[in-house]
């Protein structure tokens, strides 16, 4: 096969009856039919492979949907979007879902105001500041950090990073808002540092040569020049790490506590959306109640928010990149 | 006239203050640099002194228990092998298969490329919604209750992703001239992957996998929503058996309010912490002589 000429496994391998560059001389008709055959096949398995990826989103999409669908019969739509109070399992029942955003939105701003700024400079540094062998103990410190389990977080915030605020600020509660923002942030740092410091390195060394030619010092080559340069790529990286604080789920059931509240106290006690489905599914809720579809309809809230977070940072990459040759 | 000389004073001290905010800058660099690497010291030192006490081999092999003296992670931890392996049996030939696909058999039309965007954006949704998947469709779904399999299978959906990202990109590593000649010696598209670009492309895959593996083996959230909560007694003897996993153990200890449980439950983040740096470093080796060998 030319490697201009690739062919949809699924379909065309063999739709003229043989391979173009299969053997025919020793072979023969029978034998070639046979690997043609063999061929398909093995495109058809592999092809059923790359699909269920694609079935996955469905799957996900599709049962979001028929259980959030009962519910929104029962609880109007605007009620669950603009109601102030969550309250399930108590009469009378409430099923606003602004306390949950709230807090979800609370811990993503804050663990935002640690991670975006400190993963934006640590991107600099290593991609402007530091030495080959600096860089090659820094970056698997941060992978390090990446990989670590965020139950892990989560006890770190309790049993560490809380006492030290009560240090501070006596009254803050055992489970508050500030701990476990601090805990994501850390948590999301190498999110922006790694993805950021790619966007950083791929800009042209001749951009910086030029600005150092022109008497420009290190910080004005970085500030003014290099990171305008990557924008798309660091936007991108923030929005993911955003995103991805959203998404968080231990550290902030572990640290941030389970009380919907909608307030901006980040030391009172707070539920996210993550903890809340947490919540429902430690207790023994049958399926079929109001409970259990909360559990979908909040579900399908953290689905849109995260995938169309991602979706706009894919957007910003690919519409606000610049290109250099 | 010597090069500085039509400085006049006030240029001088311009220049000086540039070269001052320079050397504060670089500081301020360093030093947040320096938040992320302390934070991880400061997490690990917070989890030793607390844990390393209750650590001995008896806390290994025991069966868990309501008083944290005798508790101990046996259960859990071979919870999380089982875990570990099937989630590698299921999700890697699946993968590996969609990343051939994706590189070597698909044409660049709508399909491989709604395909490869789907797998981009599934990487990046959070762990908690495929536990719901994973509680409507294998556990209520196809009826496989609250057992291992389950979490597998719901644990694969979760790395499939990035299994396939990173296997996609060691496939890709593998210079198109080894794929000429075997095309130009006669060799069907089969044979040239099987017998070429896999074998020099597994490192690379093998990498990524245990990366995302131990991505899994730290996960906590989908297992809850499987149902591996709850006091299990016995470890698993099947994939149909009922579980907990070393995390899930974890989170129970830790939201008991007494400090025996927490210090238990530092002892067990030793545990799975030790696990996830042996697999890092099976993966770091792996990486090394792969790209020692190129």
């Amino acid at each position: 096969m030319a490697p201009t000429e690739r062919t949809d496994g699924s379909e065309d391998l063999g739709a003229t009856g043989r391979d173009p560059v299969a053997p025919t001389v020793v072979s023969g008709l029978g034998f070639q039919r046979t690997k043609n055959v063999q061929e398909r096949i093995i495109g058809g398995v592999l092809f059923s492979c790359a699909a269920i990826s694609t079935l996955v989103t469905v799957g996900v999409v599709v049962v979001l949907l028929r259980e959030s669908l009962i519910f929104f019969s029962n609880v109007p739509v605007w009620e669950f979007l603009t109601g102030t109070r969550w309250q399930p399992a108590f009469t009378p029942q409430r099923f606003g879902v602004l306390p949950l955003l709230a807090g979800s939105v609370m811990v993503a701003v804050g663990s935002a105001i640690i991670a975006l700024p400190l993963g934006l400079m640590t991107a600099i540094f290593l991609s402007e500041y530091a030495g080959q062998r600096l860089r090659g103990i820094l970056k698997p410190v941060l992978e390090i950090l990446a990989g670590i389990p965020t139950v892990v977080y989560g006890y770190f915030a309790l049993t560490f990073i809380t006492p030290l605020l009560r240090q501070f600020v006596p009254e803050t509660d055992v489970f508050n808002a500030a701990a476990a923002s601090i805990v994501v942030g850390i948590m999301i740092i190498p999110t922006v540092s790694s993805l950021s410091e790619d966007a950083l390195r791929a800009v042209p060394r001749a951009l910086r040569e030029g600005a150092y030619g022109l008497g420009a010092t290190k910080l004005e080559v970085s500030t003014k020049v290099v990171v305008p340069a990557a924008l798309s790529g660091v936007f991108a990286s923030f929005i993911l790490a955003v995103s991805r604080a959203i998404g968080e789920t231990m550290a902030v059931t572990i640290a941030a506590g389970n009380l919907p509240n909608l307030t901006l106290n980040p030391l009172e006690s707070i539920q996210t959306m993550t903890a809340y489905i947490v919540s429902v599914s430690l207790g023994d809720t049958p399926q079929g109640t109001v409970a259990y579809q909360t559990l979908f309809a909040v579900g399908m809230t953290l689905f849109i928010i995260t995938l169309g977070m991602n979706i706009l940072s894919q957007w910003v990459l690919s519409r606000f990149r610049e290109e250099y040759q | 006239m010597s090069a500085g000389d039509w400085l006049t004073g006030s240029d001088a001290a311009f220049d000086r203050r540039r070269k001052l905010k320079g050397a504060v800058f670089a500081g301020a660099c360093g030093a947040a640099t320096l938040v992320g690497v302390v934070s991880l010291g400061v997490l690990l030192v917070d989890v030793i002194i607390d844990g390393i006490a209750s650590l001995d081999w008896r806390f290994v092999t025991a069966l868990p228990s309501r008083f944290p003296e005798r508790a101990g992670i046996k259960v859990a931890l071979a919870g999380s092998v089982w875990i570990l392996v099937l989630t590698a049996l299921i999700s890697f030939p699946l993968s590996v298969a969609a990343a051939i696909y994706l590189e070597e058999y698909a044409n660049r039309g709508w399909v491989s490329k709604t395909i490869q965007t789907n797998i981009a954006n599934l990487a990046g949704v959070p762990s908690i919604v495929y536990g719901i998947l994973g509680l409507a469709l294998f556990v209520r779904g196809l009826g496989l209750g609250r057992s291992v399999l389950s979490g597998a299978l719901t644990l694969s959906l979760l790395i499939m992703p990035v299994i396939i990202i990173a296997a996609q990109e060691a496939i890709r590593a593998v210079p198109p001239t080894i794929r000429e000649a075997a095309y130009g010696l006669g060799a069907t598209r089969w044979q040239v992957v099987s017998r070429q670009v896999l074998p020099m492309a597994l490192p690379g895959i093998l990498t990524g996998t245990i990366l995302a593996l131990s991505r899994a083996v730290g996960e906590t959230a989908p297992l809850i929503m499987v149902g591996a909560v709850g006091f299990i007694a016995f470890t698993p003897e099947g994939p149909m058996s009922p579980f907990t996993v070393l995390p899930l153990q974890i989170y129970q200890w830790v939201s008991r309010p007494q400090d025996e449980f927490r210090a238990i439950a530092a002892a067990g983040i030793i545990v799975l912490l030790l696990l996830l740096l042996s697999m890092n470093a099976v993966a770091i080796v792996l990486r090394n002589r792969y790209s020692s060998k190129t």
